[in-house]
């Protein structure tokens, strides 16, 4: 017999057992819904407005580099310099993106197994929300001392700020139990671990993913603040190093990219989203 | 092919089926020393009211659950779990949200690691006029549509058996009539088996070759009525003094029964 129904009455009511946030919470910091093309104008026009206003009025005012470089300044810059900026660009993608898929994987799994022992989660829930509310950007030094500069402590700083994240948002996706669905596959002859990947996972799969847009991005910032703790590589770096520098169009320039990456992991797992959890929007 | 007369052979024997369950205010005694037979092709109706265990005993007659004392056989097998001659269709239909209707009529054989029967499963979509709608998703569907598919899902792997746990219970009266004539026409059509659970005294009649009447707290069987209506029952029937004899009949043995209950609550 099932665990999970031995011993439960059954009831069927449609919502499932936890009504925590899924997908649907996603979208309310999601792209907007779909726009139309006067919408996709309207927004490119303010864009343009900003940015040339921002170049008008900096030069009108005749503001020193230094304090705020103009926009045409940045993407000068941005041009020129990208042959010194693209290697440190790759580290930092070669970081965020080991230290994510290690602490990701990590935490999905922990989370898919936790949940199948009350007992156990609610020992370890504490301890993942302590690693969950502390910025691991903190332990960074310690790494240092003990990995030296290269990308070792910066990867295992991403890990340990991208896993918990993870973890706890799975963990409250597989905790959305539907026992009639378990019941239907049950029915028909499921084993447990068919009930995980047909069920349990599909079930979790919203939740899943809101876990690992938000470790992503939490690896995003850990991976920028460790390079600017220590180390002589990576787009953190060289924030300081342009700013030690006075060199602002450059800091600026490296802002730009790192913009670009944020909005892009976001915009990946929107899709991923719809993709795969489009059923419960 | 089946008609009304039910064939007198045990298809499924249920023998003292009692069960309890734990919850934290205590144990619920769910269902007490309950007896019956499924007859070979019959259409037997399990009616009662809420909390009377009714669900309980499907489960358990799926194999989904244990019982605290009792056993349920299908022939010469005790079931113990879910057995593969057995389908249990549920209440709401209870298709799974992120498959299309294909997706979700081919899940028991993924289960079961078998290739799908295509040829059977475009049949039975055509039977239900279900046909042009296989790459839809359950929320594009209405509930009637939901429930015919997954009458589809279940006929597929060809069960000998179909479990019928309140199926049309969150349907409007129009498609409850309409979903009680396509089962009563498959019913005929493929001679299964069937157990019905129903809080409804007129679908359990028009349904019903018998209908066994639970009461509650706990549960266990009350009465026993044959219905002896010839077939296919029509909708109109339901409106003839006979049909409205038995449900009145039926009605008022639930009513004496609750009368007679200790521990009645007012819910």
């Amino acid at each position: 017999m099932d665990k999970a129904l031995g011993d439960k009455i059954p009831e069927f009511n449609r919502q499932v057992v936890a009504d925590e946030p899924g997908i649907a919470q996603l979208s309310s910091f999601g792209l907007g819904g779909s726009r139309t093309h006067l919408e996709t104008a309207i927004i490119a026009l303010v864009a343009v407005v900003i940015i040339g206003g921002a170049e008008v009025l900096l030069r009108v005012l005749n503001v020193p580099q230094y304090i705020m470089p103009k926009p045409s300044q940045i993407l000068i810059a941005l041009y020129t310099e990208w042959p010194f900026i693209w290697p440190h660009l790759l580290i930092t993608l070669y970081e965020l993106f080991v230290g994510f898929a290690i602490g990701g994987a990590i935490g999905f799994v922990m989370a898919a197994v936790i949940t199948q022992f009350p007992f156990v989660e609610k020992i370890v829930t504490p301890y993942i929300l302590l690693l969950v509310t502390t910025p691991m950007l903190a332990l960074v030094p310690l790494l240092i001392l003990r990995f030296g500069f290269g990308s070792e402590p910066r990867i295992i700083a991403v890990a340990l700020a991208s896993g918990p994240m993870v973890m706890i948002n799975s963990a409250t996706g597989f905790r959305r139990v539907d026992l009639a669905k378990i019941a239907l596959a049950r029915s028909f002859g499921a084993n447990t671990f068919q009930i995980f990947t047909k069920i349990r996972i599909p079930m979790a799969m919203p939740m899943i993913i809101v876990g690992l847009m938000v470790g992503s991005i939490f690896g995003l910032l850990t991976t920028i603040g460790a390079e600017m703790v220590g180390g002589a590589e990576g787009l953190g770096n060289r924030l300081t190093y342009y700013s030690a520098l006075i060199r602002m169009p450059q800091f600026f320039a490296i802002i730009l990219i790192l913009a670009i990456i944020g909005i892009s992991i976001y915009v990946f797992f929107y899709w991923f989203g719809k993709r795969w959890a489009g059923w419960e929007a | 092919m089946a008609n009304g007369a039910a064939g007198s052979q045990p298809k499924m024997v249920v023998e003292g089926a009692t069960k309890f369950y734990a919850t934290q205010s205590g144990s619920v005694h769910a269902l007490d020393n309950v007896s019956l037979e499924v007859r070979e092709s019959e259409f037997l109706c399990i009616l009662g009211p809420s909390g009377c265990g009714k669900t309980t005993l499907l489960w358990s007659m799926a194999g989904l659950h244990d019982l605290t004392s009792g056993r349920i056989r299908l022939g010469k097998d005790v079931i113990t779990k879910p057995h593969p001659e057995i389908a249990v269709i549920f209440q709401d239909a209870n298709l799974l949200p992120w498959r299309n209707l294909l997706k979700n009529i081919a899940l028991p054989f993924e289960l079961k690691r078998r290739r799908p029967d295509t040829q059977r499963i475009d049949h039975l979509l055509e039977r239900v006029n279900l046909k042009g709608f296989e790459h839809k998703f359950p929320r594009e569907l209405s509930g009637g549509m939901q429930q015919r598919a997954s009458i589809v899902r279940s006929l597929a792997v060809d069960p000998s058996v179909l479990l019928m746990d309140e199926p049309f219970g969150a349907l409007d009266a129009f498609t409850r009539d309409e979903m009680n004539i396509l089962i009563q026409e498959i019913w005929m059509e493929t001679g299964k088996t069937i157990a019905f659970v129903t809080h409804s005294i007129a679908e359990a009649i028009f349904l019903a070759d018998r209908v066994i009447v639970m009461s509650a707290r706990p549960g266990r069987i009350s009465a026993v009525y044959d219905v002896d209506i010839p077939r296919p029952r029509s909708v109109e029937i339901q409106t003839k003094p006979d049909f409205i004899a038995r449900i009145l009949d039926i009605k008022s043995s639930i009513d004496r029964g609750r009368v007679r209950a200790p521990g009645l609550e007012v819910a």
